[in-house]
């Protein structure tokens, strides 16, 4: 009896992994729909840029090897999100785009910093021209940077700082502007409420750059131009739904007279739309919605009529990763901070790109 | 009278009135007001209600394995994973055949919780791990296991029916306390009907003798931790219906705390032994009231965590006798009249 009860759950417990296969199998069928949603998203930029880099290429001192092509060498971090995986396949898509002048070399961390530094150090071990990764965390790069620095290769920072003491060992850093971010938020709730009502905010994690940041924006925006529309709530919601949902009920019974609700991220900004149905009034309409990094669900509540808008926070960096990488080639200076191009989208925009939405 | 104040349920069933008599009379009576919207019941002790109950699921489950000597800290994951079948079926990415049934999600959803219930019984029982480190397993790779399923994202669903499950209400009420009180009821019939519950607490207090006075440990402990990882199932359910989406990183993040926490609360010791479903669903009740009333009073964001600590703290000092015992030595007065009356 006991064997055979054995036999079951270890029969069960495979099962649960065929289970699991099945998910994962069903992945290459909607990835493969992602790079064709790129295509359409970077066609849609402008083809200057791409001109540009090859007219930079130009000048650039080809001396040095025989392969005159761009060599980057990307370490990114791993499969950790959505967002993640939509730069992963931007920055691949686009250096397949351009094989004649880009020659990419790309390295999977796996969420690991030695994984990160070992990529690196092949990196510098191969002489690529320009060494572009996202830092898994902020600490612990002083030894591989300095490195890569006396190896004379320019290193760009993806949308991830370093902290302080290694300021000077890399070239540039490329990533969003979160206080901006947060200041376009306020523009929405401001433009819509027309200059005029009560704000709540619901809070990323404590402590986290993208909340701190997003509120200083959002906040002083707000105080600088729309000084009749009021902060009457602030809470945290740890950058998830369902805490956003939470935060978001006990909002609506402490206060009748909310207009409108700015979330720090378009996931709390979603469970905020559960709740104020569930408070029987209508988002997007009895309360206006404004969320940020432009995820595909924003953008499916936006067409719905229950967000009213999202400030973009661009995974799509590959462009300016290889102009920049271009420019440090060929020996030119850069700004230590170059700002992402993030887009703001309101909710007659959102049909139009919601094709576009990698992530 | 004696006898009602004697029972395990009677102190925090005191903490919980305690501390929504408190919460109503410094807001002033908003924190009871119900009013009704859309023909259902809305406020805050509603909240409470709903959203403690998936508290309530964990802990009757939670109760279970403590009161083996056990623990089962993987239930986070496990409602993980959960919400992350039952969404990815509802929305066809996988087995489309079902054509997004929504019972036949919550099935199979429960029975994975059942087959993630099983690997921990296994690992308990017949490999005699400790359970805090056997359950530790799937609490980490649990995580993996639903984002490999939903495909590392967050799986929004749109199907009304599976919102239902968790902001669904009957004849005014939210559906989850039906589907809490289904479970507790199913519970205290297992354990008050049957010998299984003086089962569980002989384990719990020496497995060895009990398996010598013929109590089959093994099976026992198999049976308990496959209900604890349903009870995690369906909590993770209720919460993924609630906001409409698998979030494989946060769902249930950190919750095996708040379930142990709410056993704690309710009395039961986390050594094992004597052990009360219905304390334990209080002191989930407890819990939710605690983060509700936080959200209530607008407490600064940076100080959350340490208000809910500081709560914790009175709360567990309120349930400790030599705490109390000092305490009532400082009025000797008062005991006095106490005992007489």
């Amino acid at each position: 009896m006991r064997k055979k009860f054995l036999a079951v759950s270890l029969a069960t417990v495979m099962g649960l992994g065929l289970l699991t296969g099945c998910g994962s199998e069903s992945a290459p069928a909607e990835s493969a729909s992602e790079p064709a949603a790129t295509e359409e998203a970077a066609s849609a930029k402008e083809e200057a840029p791409a001109e540009e880099e090859a007219s930079a290429e130009e000048e650039a001192p080809a001396a040095s090897s025989a392969n005159d092509k761009l060599v980057v060498g990307f370490a990114q971090i791993g499969q950790e999100s959505g967002w993640r995986d939509g730069e992963t396949n931007d920055v691949q898509w686009y250096a397949a785009q351009h094989t004649d002048t880009i020659d990419l070399v790309f390295a999977d961390a796996q969420q690991k910093q030695e994984n990160q530094i070992k990529a690196i150090r092949n990196f510098i071990d191969m002489g690529v021209d320009v060494i572009a990764f996202p830092p898994v965390v902020e600490t612990g790069w002083e030894a591989v940077l300095t490195e890569a620095q006396e190896a004379g290769i320019p290193v760009i920072l993806v949308d991830r700082g370093v902290d302080e003491s290694c300021a000077d060992l890399y070239a540039t850093q490329i990533s969003s502007d979160f206080i901006w971010e947060g200041a376009q938020a306020a523009d929405i709730v401001g433009d819509l409420l027309e200059g005029k009502g009560n704000v709540v905010e619901l809070e990323g994690t404590v402590g986290a750059s993208a909340a701190n940041e997003r509120k200083e924006g959002f906040d002083n925006e707000l105080a600088d131009k729309y000084p009749d529309i009021q902060i009457i709530e602030s809470q945290t919601g740890d950058f998830t739904r369902a805490l956003g949902k939470e935060v978001m009920e006990s909002f609506l019974k402490s206060h009748n007279d909310i207009d409108a609700v700015f979330a720090h991220n378009d996931d709390m900004a979603l469970g905020a739309i559960e709740a104020i149905k569930e408070a029987g009034k209508k988002p997007g309409e009895d309360i206006v919605i404004v969320g940020c990094d432009g995820v595909k669900g924003a953008f499916e509540a936006m067409v719905a009529g229950e967000m009213n808008g999202t400030v973009e926070c661009n995974p799509c960096l590959a462009e300016q990763i290889f102009d920049t990488a271009a420019k440090l080639k060929a020996g030119e200076t850069v700004d230590k901070w170059i700002v992402s191009n993030d887009g703001v989208f309101r909710q007659e925009d959102a049909e139009a790109e919601l094709p576009n939405r990698t992530y | 009278m004696k006898k009602l104040t004697q029972k395990m349920e009677f102190k925090p069933f005191c903490v919980l009135i305690a501390i929504i008599l408190i919460c109503g009379i410094i807001s002033g009576g908003d924190f009871f007001k119900i009013t009704i919207v859309d023909g259902h019941l809305y406020g805050r002790l509603i909240d409470i209600l709903r959203n403690g109950s998936r508290y309530a699921i964990l802990a009757a489950g939670m109760t279970m394995a403590l009161g083996t000597g056990g623990t089962d800290i993987s239930v986070g994951s496990v409602m993980a994973i959960s919400g992350a079948i039952a969404c990815s079926i509802v929305d066809g990415r996988i087995l489309a055949g079902l054509n997004g049934n929504v019972a036949l999600a919550v099935l199979i959803a429960i029975l994975t919780g059942a087959v993630c219930g099983a690997w921990n019984g296994f690992m308990v029982a017949k490999l005699k791990v400790q359970p805090m480190v056997a359950t530790m397993i799937l609490l980490t790779a649990g995580r993996g296991i639903a984002q490999l399923i939903a495909d590392g994202k967050i799986v929004t669903i749109t199907s009304d029916a599976y919102y239902k499950i968790s902001g669904g209400y009957f004849l005014g009420l939210p559906i989850p306390m039906y589907i809490a009180i289904g479970v507790i009821v199913l519970f205290l019939l297992l354990t008050k009907c049957t010998a299984f519950g003086m089962q569980v607490e002989s384990i719990g207090v020496n497995p060895e003798s009990s398996r010598l006075a013929g109590i089959k440990v093994e099976r026992n402990l198999w049976i308990i931790y496959i209900l604890c990882g349903m009870t995690a199932a369906l909590a993770g359910i209720i919460e993924s219906a609630g906001i409409k989406g698998a979030d494989c990183n946060n769902c249930g993040l950190m919750i095996e705390m708040d379930g142990i926490l709410a056993v704690a609360i309710g009395g039961t010791a986390l050594s094992g032994g004597r052990f009360s479903i219905i304390s334990s669903v209080i002191g989930a009740l407890i819990v939710q009231t605690i983060t509700t009333t936080i959200y209530a009073f607008g407490v600064a964001p940076e100080l959350t965590r340490v208000a809910k600590a500081v709560i914790v703290i009175i709360v567990c000092l309120l349930q400790s006798k030599p705490f109390m015992d000092k305490f009532k030595s400082l009025f000797p007065k008062n005991t006095a009249k106490e005992v007489q009356a």
